[in-house]
């Protein structure tokens, strides 16, 4: 690494790199991702932790394991008379969801996979500001540990942690005594800093940096994803900073933003939110997307159907994703006529995404299919996003969602679009690309027993819980009454079996980067894996591109 | 020694500084907390002392590498791209504070049935008269900015320069102390409170959030001053000077809507 020798006037030229200095003072794009993954997958097991045991609490009717007598473990102890606790049910749910939306889901795929590939793929010897995409990095670990500081601080009826929900909604948000909500406030402010920093790089590195001749509409699909990702994020996470800060100034300065009693407006809070919070859903979604894309078109031993329409249609759910927020709110008493309004826009929002499902389709369609693991999680992603788009489509109906707001069934609807589509997008990313970071490949069996034990077992949480909604059954209560009992436990049985294929994975991945197979090739897939970073080594070295590539590298042709 | 890098993009050296701002914008936050909740001031304090010298350290190096040639043209224009989109962003942010400041004045809750909300009389701000001044104020102070800029590009001289971001500076400085002076005007003398109903709640953040993006400005306007003191800038190339002005004039921008919507039209017919 001599640029970094010169600039620092190193002698050594080994690796002048110790430990500390490639993962604490880091500069480098590659090591930058991997540290995202790493610690997306630590959050996203807290995350996860948390709603086994909510599941557990849900899965017999009556209170058993969250009690005020102390939280209790085993099935044994909660034989035992039981006090519920509903302040912690709140709690976890709130940490399942901030931690889940802003510490795993994004920082894994537009952190992670955006910062080792996008690069790569346009052929960009890193990212435009280096040294700022460790800031992100770094503030994300420090919104991380404010958030779980958060979960342990003194929150609301006088115990620890704050029990809003992720949407921190007013009053709810702006009353809870303790200093726990000001922690979580301070949370999302530094994880937005972190994002909206790495969108400016992502950007950046996008127009700036894209290799002699590859020109916009010559960009992998999966580059493209993160570029318009980084839009949404720029433009929306400032918005969502300013709604969080006036909270803010609710809670301890004593502005009525939001306060009824100065004249403030709660409902407000909920529009200045979800201005945000629907952009959010397809930034979480919009780089599995592109991944997908890769995915599908390796396995299926074709070039991507209808590249063109794939990007216009990126950018058209993107900018269609900033104009119908207010469907998440239809209850809070809008007027007919803007009911009306955004239930047309939300409906228009299929068009591009149909769009792009039935690209993926035609490019399976004739081709050579091969069911790789990263396949089958991109073929599942498929089939279950499609089911959750699909229940999208019912909940954008006002007249419905009259009914249908705020129950199990849209419980089950944003988890089959996030959880069974975002979350299957990063395990088909990590499988596709495991080999390319490590320099070692997955044993084969494991991540197909993976992908089926999670398949399984998260189609089991989610689907009843479809049945629960349509019966009528609210979200977020630590109870419910014995009718509700039968689909609850399937659920729950559900919920453990994807935790054991999480575990599972763990040791997967431990495996895979102690012993796995070495990866001796460049590309390991096949000729139609066809981007920029399977013209690299496995692992690709420190520095890639210290020469540009050139146009034939890259450019066979056949991407539109 | 840079034998195998063949492109003009920029690659840095490791850097401390990210860990070292992360960890101290941790401890400010935490601190804030701690603050707010009248425990200890201490920890917000240590905290922004070690944002600050982060701020300060970091950018020292970006200017080095600056001075170093390391912002070759392709460089350059990424550190545009950059910084304009540092804009956008924070025009979002300030579309919040607008999203509620026309809310509460379009719609305001003691007018919706059944609210039993009473509204203080509000003495409202005579538009046309500290805050015209102020606004002339900041226009002027663009445009010594601007003639700033016209004299580097042109390479006149660069006593024009340094006069014209001093200027600009010192009425970024009057800007600060006028608005300060309509703060505790109306705090001691009109009634007004800190917060307390949504018309006061709507003007101070929005105001105050330009106000401190003013003092940022400021501060970058005397960066940039120094820096052509010591030469730092060539017609050719001077980013951070470019920077500071294109903030500058988002600032006046934020202002004229401010001036307008909060001021002008916010506070009732009887000005227009």
């Amino acid at each position: 690494m001599p640029a970094d020798a010169q600039v620092h006037g190193h002698e050594d030229h080994h690796d002048p790199r110790g430990f500390f200095t490639r993962w604490f003072m880091s500069t480098n794009h590659k090591d930058i991702g991997i540290l995202y993954l790493f610690t997306s997958a630590l959050v996203g097991f807290i995350a996860v932790a948390f709603t086994v045991y909510m599941r557990m609490e849900l899965m017999h009717p009556g209170v058993q394991y969250m009690c005020m007598e102390g939280a209790r473990y085993t099935a044994a102890a909660a034989e035992a008379d039981c006090t519920p606790n509903g302040h912690l049910w709140n709690v976890l749910i709130t940490a399942h969801g901030i931690l889940m939306m802003f510490f795993v889901v994004i920082p894994a795929l537009f952190g992670g996979f955006g910062n080792f590939f996008m690069p790569l793929q346009i052929g960009a010897p890193d990212m435009a500001f280096p040294r700022l995409n460790n800031l992100s990095y770094w503030l994300y670990v420090a919104g991380t540990s404010l958030a779980v500081a958060s979960v342990l601080s003194p929150g609301g009826n006088d115990q620890m942690g704050s029990g809003v929900g992720w949407v921190l909604y007013p009053p709810l948000s702006t009353s809870e005594g303790g200093f726990s909500m000001d922690l979580a406030i301070f949370a999302v402010h530094l994880s937005g800093a972190s994002s909206i920093l790495g969108a400016i790089n992502m950007i950046t590195t996008f127009l700036n940096m894209r290799a002699p001749g590859m020109t916009l509409f010559k960009v992998p699909l999966f580059a493209w994803s993160i570029f318009v990702t980084a839009w949404l994020i720029l433009l929306s996470l400032p918005v969502l900073a300013g709604a969080i800060t006036m909270l803010l100034m609710d809670r301890n300065f004593g502005f009525a933003f939001f306060q009824p009693a100065g004249g403030g407006d709660p409902i407000l809070y909920q529009h200045i939110l979800w201005f945000f919070g629907h952009p959010e859903v397809y930034i979480i979604i919009l780089p599995g997307f592109g991944i997908i894309s890769h995915v599908i078109a390796t396995f299926s031993k074709k070039p991507i159907f209808g590249y063109l329409p794939m990007v216009w249609a990126l950018i058209a759910i993107g900018g269609l994703g900033f104009v119908v927020w207010a469907h998440h709110m239809y209850t809070v008493g809008m007027s007919l006529r803007q009911q009306t309004y955004f239930m047309l826009a939300t409906m228009v929002i299929a068009v591009p995404t149909g769009v792009k499902i039935f690209s993926w389709i035609a490019t399976m369609w004739g081709g050579s299919v091969e069911f790789k693991t990263p396949m089958l999680w991109a073929f599942g992603f498929l089939f279950l996003f499609t089911v959750g788009g699909v229940t999208g489509i019912v909940l954008s109906q006002a007249g419905i969602d009259r009914a249908y707001h705020d129950t199990y069934y849209v419980v089950a609807h944003f988890h089959y679009v996030m959880s069974l589509g975002a979350v299957f997008c990063i395990f088909a990313g990590i499988y596709y690309w495991i080999g390319k970071m490590s320099g070692r490949q997955y044993p084969e069996w494991a991540g197909k027993l993976h992908f089926w034990m999670m398949f399984i077992g998260a189609n089991l949480t989610f689907f009843p819980q479809h049945f629960l909604g349509r019966q009528g059954m609210p979200r977020r209560y630590i109870d419910y009454p014995e009718a509700f009992a039968y689909w609850n436990t399937v659920s729950s049985w559900g919920a453990f079996l994807s935790f054991a294929s999480f575990l599972f994975f763990i040791g997967i991945v431990v495996y895979t980067l102690t012993r796995g197979a070495r990866v001796t090739e460049k590309n390991y897939w096949n000729e139609h894996a066809d981007t920029l970073e399977w013209t690299l080594p496995s692992p690709p070295p420190e520095h890639t591109f210290e020469t540009l590539p050139k146009q034939s590298d890259w450019d066979h042709g056949h991407t539109h | 020694m840079a034998h195998e890098k063949n492109h003009d993009y920029h690659i840095i050296a490791p850097s401390i500084w990210p860990l070292v701002g992360a960890v101290s914008g941790f401890t400010m936050l935490f601190g804030a907390v701690l603050w707010m909740h009248a425990i200890t001031p201490f920890m917000f304090w240590i905290g922004l002392v070690g944002v600050l010298y982060t701020m300060f350290a970091w950018w020292s190096e970006v200017i080095a590498e600056a001075n170093g040639g390391d912002h070759t043209p392709v460089v350059s224009i990424g550190l545009r791209y950059g910084f304009i989109m540092f804009i956008m962003s924070e025009v979002m942010f300030f579309a919040a504070w607008f999203w509620s400041f026309f809310k509460h004045a379009m719609y305001p809750m003691h007018t919706y049935f059944g609210s039993e909300v009473e509204m203080p009389d509000i003495h409202f701000v005579d538009p046309f008269h500290l805050p015209l001044i102020n606004t002339l104020v900041l226009l002027l102070s663009g445009c010594a900015v601007t003639w700033a800029h016209h004299a580097l590009v042109h390479n006149e001289s660069r006593k024009d320069v340094e006069w014209g971001l001093l200027i600009g500076a010192l009425l970024g400085l009057f800007f600060t102390f006028l608005q300060g002076y309509e703060y505790a005007h109306l705090l001691n003398h009109e009634d007004w409170t800190f917060g307390g109903i949504d018309y006061y709640s709507n003007f101070f953040m929005a105001t105050g959030f330009h106000g401190a993006h003013v003092i940022i400005g400021t501060i970058f306007l005397f960066v940039c001053y120094f820096r052509v003191r010591a030469g730092h800038f060539t017609p050719e190339k001077h980013i951070g000077f470019e920077a500071a002005a294109w903030y500058w004039h988002f600032v006046d921008v934020v202002w004229l809507f401010l001036f307008f919507a909060v001021y002008i039209w916010g506070s009732g017919p009887s000005h227009v």
